[in-house]
């Protein structure tokens, strides 16, 4: 129905843009990870040297072991704390629904760096948490694992995300047929029964969008880790960050940086195939 | 007839492995009422799309006024369609709607508010002219819709089944409606429907598609009278299809007590009993099941009696060879 | 049906406030007597917005913020626009590799966004400056465009350019007067929210900013050095600024309906 022209006009252009400042730089992070540092300079020589580096330094898997733990956990927190969220909301809050749904959409729209912030202050030796459990007598002296630490930065992150997963899980359950769930309860199922065996299973392509999502974006934050992380909480992209500053060894960190690219790539071909197979099952 | 408006000569079209069109050739006369007929699946709208230029046909050819018609893009035709929701722009006004296609051929001003204000007094919509089509009702959304392609004075219109989506009665007077605006305005009219009754009452002719193929093009009389096959037979009216390949309108099918009358020559004679008689309205509908094997269908005036078992006659004039 | 309330709504509070807390901190904060972050706060002052006003460094980042993200909404609906044109109606070779690396960005850490362009712009030897950190965003950003503009086509009627190609209408005649008019609001929805993810950005930012730092990173440098009471004064405005912009955008998407 269109032209030629008109088809052409459409794509060349944004298809320049993307493939200089989107494709051409994946390529040359590509390229800069086979090559090497020598005193100061990067040397055009092709080496596995980079990738021999990765696999056999203890330190970078420990990281790396410690970052896919975080992002797990930050997942499965947002996870447990975003889905009944998201069935409230959707199935169980009447007329206040698009209010209550515009509420939490909110603190997504407030900036990042600003939230983790506030946790600094709320987990703080002299925070609001500290001070609350002394006050209380479940701690006599302040918790200090409570900043600077790998459970801060979970914690930052889980309030970051719990967000981001309700969104697709929410769209999946508004969108099941009312009909479905009242055929449900005729048929004699419970609230509890019925959610876990025809809301969850239909809403299960968006809550596995919204678990990616959370788990990639966790995966390679490096802001909070910085912030809150201390000592402990350095996760594989503060190496990243380092070898392309103070460290210099853009080699290294480039092939660092490849690595977690085709890693994303992969895991979104896998969690698309699955959520394919888990829409054709049901839902729409 | 003199010199045909539109030729259409062996179209094919298929999507994919489905082959929509198959061999389809008509001419359309200057200023005629031609109304396309099909069931859904039949190829009606997709032989409409090719005329009008959003879809080009595989094969054949169309010819509008001796010169080539498949080479003009869509924009380039001087044809006009009426499409099945209206389409009309909801961010534009009747007004503007109207005046569209004068403004994208770059008419004057003055030129275009003329005509769009005698098409709005045509259609009685002048009042409605600063509204937007979300405001209208679906007849005066219909009515713009006409007027919007109208103004532009085509040598052809289009209509895709356009009265479809209204409810009974307005569709009626819709019908009667369009059938003056023909009449008045001279263009040529393609219309586009699925409904038998709406073509028989508006058309000078029908064709009708049957599995993308044309099954017959004629007068709607013609049509009734001389249908060529069983499909149009019982498309158009009913009829009663015979074991020897002919077919019978029902009000050619006289009944009579058993015995009472001896058949006239080369007329065609059944005895049955009578299954069921059903009411409308001026006439009643008998059906009778014959010894033969047979099921008939007679039209009788409403309100008699029948004995359980009559004698049926049908004269020879009255039987029609089908294919 | 007995008493609607149930252990469902009683979690959903409890998220509620988990992720209201943070805010409600930072802007009692932010009117806090003492400088140092003790709980609870004392006394009750405008003190920091003062400073905050005062503080000409961090206005000067807030402007920086503000031309990367015009220059981000401009570029990424540049190049959005025809993009979401292209996957919607174009076909050509590649293009499902085309759809998957213009939406990468989406959920791909800024980190490797960022720094893959510090390559590029390394190897063509380039000055770092807000020029490239407005690249990043906007070529980043198109995801979002791309993705709201789709949204918006799908609900388009093309029977509308038909329509108007019927009526004699060239492409281009058609495209300004039927199709783009009816992009209108998604492309406002989609300008107005990539602004806001620009202002916030930090990840891409991070590697590809020069000597003028934005907003983020300006309040980042400062956190770096050691809490400073008016951060909670910019917070708190920024918190205010989002909600606004937040409620204008709900109140588009649902014009669109």
């Amino acid at each position: 129905m269109y032209s030629r022209a008109y088809q052409r006009l459409v794509a060349i252009p944004p298809l320049l843009w993307i493939s200089a400042f989107l494709l051409v730089p994946y390529i040359s992070l590509f390229c800069i990870s086979f090559w090497q540092v020598h005193s100061q300079q990067i040397v055009h020589q092709w080496t596995l040297h980079n990738y021999g580096q990765l696999v056999g330094n203890p330190v970078y898997l420990e990281v790396l072991g410690r970052s896919a733990r975080i992002a797990a956990s930050v997942t499965a927190l947002s996870l447990l704390l975003g889905i009944p969220l998201a069935y409230c909301i959707a199935l169980r809050a009447g007329r206040a629904r698009n209010l209550l749904y515009q509420l939490v959409i909110i603190p997504l729209w407030v900036s990042y760096l600003v939230r983790a912030y506030a946790w600094k202050t709320i987990l703080g030796g002299n925070g609001v948490l500290n001070t609350l459990l002394i006050h209380f007598g479940v701690l006599h002296e302040p918790a200090t694992f409570l900043l600077y630490s790998p459970f801060a930065v979970i914690l930052t992150l889980t309030h970051i995300y719990t967000p981001f997963v309700f969104l697709p899980a929410y769209a999946s359950m508004a969108h099941i047929p009312k009909a479905l769930i009242e055929a449900s309860k005729d048929l004699g199922a419970s609230p509890a029964r019925s959610f876990w065996t025809v809301v969850f299973p239909l809403s299960l392509p968006g809550i596995v969008a919204g678990a990616t999502f959370a788990f990639v974006l966790s995966l390679g934050d490096f802001i909070s880790p910085l912030l809150i992380g201390g000592p402990n909480g350095i996760m594989i992209s503060n190496i990243v960050v380092s070898l392309f500053g103070a460290a210099y060894d853009w080699p290294l960190g480039s092939a660092i940086s490849l690595c977690i690219l085709i890693l994303v790539v992969g895991l979104i071909a896998f969690t698309e195939s699955l959520e394919k197979r888990l829409r054709l099952g049901g839902g729409r | 007839m003199s010199e045909p408006l539109l030729t259409i000569a062996g179209v094919n079209k298929s999507f994919g492995s489905t082959k929509v069109l198959q061999d389809v050739s008509l001419t359309i006369a200057n200023g005629e009422f031609l109304t396309i007929l099909g069931e859904s699946g039949s190829g009606k709208t997709t032989l409409l799309r090719i005329i009008a230029g959003f879809e080009q046909a595989d094969g054949g050819t169309l010819t509008m006024q001796g010169a080539s018609l498949s080479e003009r893009p869509a924009n380039r035709r001087h044809i006009n369609t009426v499409f099945q929701n209206y389409a009309l722009f909801p961010h534009l006004t009747v007004f503007e709607n109207i005046a569209y296609g004068l403004r994208a051929k770059r008419v004057p001003p003055s030129e275009i508010k003329t005509r769009v204000d005698a098409a709005l007094a045509q259609m009685r919509m002048a009042e409605m002219a600063a509204r937007r089509p979300s405001q209208l009702s679906g007849g005066q959304q219909q009515r713009v819709a006409l007027a919007r392609a109208l103004v532009n004075r085509p040598a052809l219109l289009l209509l895709d089944e356009p009265l479809s989506a209204l409810d009974a009665s307005l569709r009626v007077h819709m019908q009667s409606e369009l059938k003056a605006l023909q009449r008045d305005t001279g263009i040529t009219f393609v219309f586009v429907t699925h409904d038998q009754e709406e073509a028989i009452t508006l058309s000078d002719r029908i064709a009708i598609l049957r599995h993308g193929r044309l099954e017959q093009l004629d007068t709607p009389r013609d049509l009734y009278n001389r249908p060529r096959t069983a499909y149009v037979a019982t498309f158009i009216g009913k009829a009663n299809l015979l074991p020897n390949g002919m077919a019978v309108r029902p009000e050619n099918v006289q009944v009579f007590a058993p015995g009472s009358v001896t058949p006239p020559k080369d007329s065609q004679s059944w005895t049955g009993t009578v299954k069921r008689i059903v009411f409308a309205g001026a006439s009643d509908l008998i059906e009778v099941e014959c010894s033969e094997g047979v099921t008939l269908n007679a039209r009788v005036p409403s309100g008699g009696s029948y004995p359980p078992t009559v004698q049926l006659i049908v004269a020879r004039e009255h039987l029609i060879p089908v294919a | 049906m007995r008493s609607k309330i149930s252990w469902v709504h009683a979690h959903s509070l409890l998220v509620f406030a988990f992720l209201y807390l943070p805010i409600l901190v930072l802007i009692v904060y932010s009117f806090n007597g003492e400088s140092v972050a003790g709980f609870p706060p004392h006394g009750w002052t405008l003190r920091w917005y003062h400073e905050l006003f005062a503080d000409d460094a961090l206005w000067s980042s807030v402007e920086n913020s503000l031309l990367v993200a015009a220059a981000a909404v401009a570029l990424a609906l540049l190049f959005g626009v025809p993009a979401a044109l292209a996957l919607d109606r174009a076909s050509f070779p590649g293009k499902q590799i085309f759809r998957r690396l213009v939406l990468l960005p989406l959920i791909l850490p800024g980190i490797i966004t960022g720094l893959s362009l510090l390559t590029l712009f390394a190897a063509a030897n380039t000055r770092l400056s807000l020029l490239t950190v407005a690249i990043g965003h906007g070529t980043a950003l198109i995801s979002v465009a791309v993705t709201e503009l789709t949204a918006g086509l799908q609900k388009f009627e093309r029977v509308l350019e038909e329509a108007s190609r019927d009526l004699g209408a060239s492409e281009w005649y058609t495209f300004r007067r039927v199709t783009l008019p009816s992009l209108k609001l998604p492309i406002i929805a989609a300008a107005l929210l990539i602004f806001t993810l620009s202002l916030d950005e930090i990840a891409v930012s991070f590697f590809l900013v020069g000597r003028d730092n934005t907003l983020p990173l300006e309040i980042w440098s400062r956190l770096r050095r050691g809490i400073t009471p008016e951060i909670n004064a910019v917070s708190t405005l920024i918190f205010a600024f989002s909600v606004v912009t937040i409620v204008l955008w709900f109140k588009l998407r649902a014009a669109e309906d």
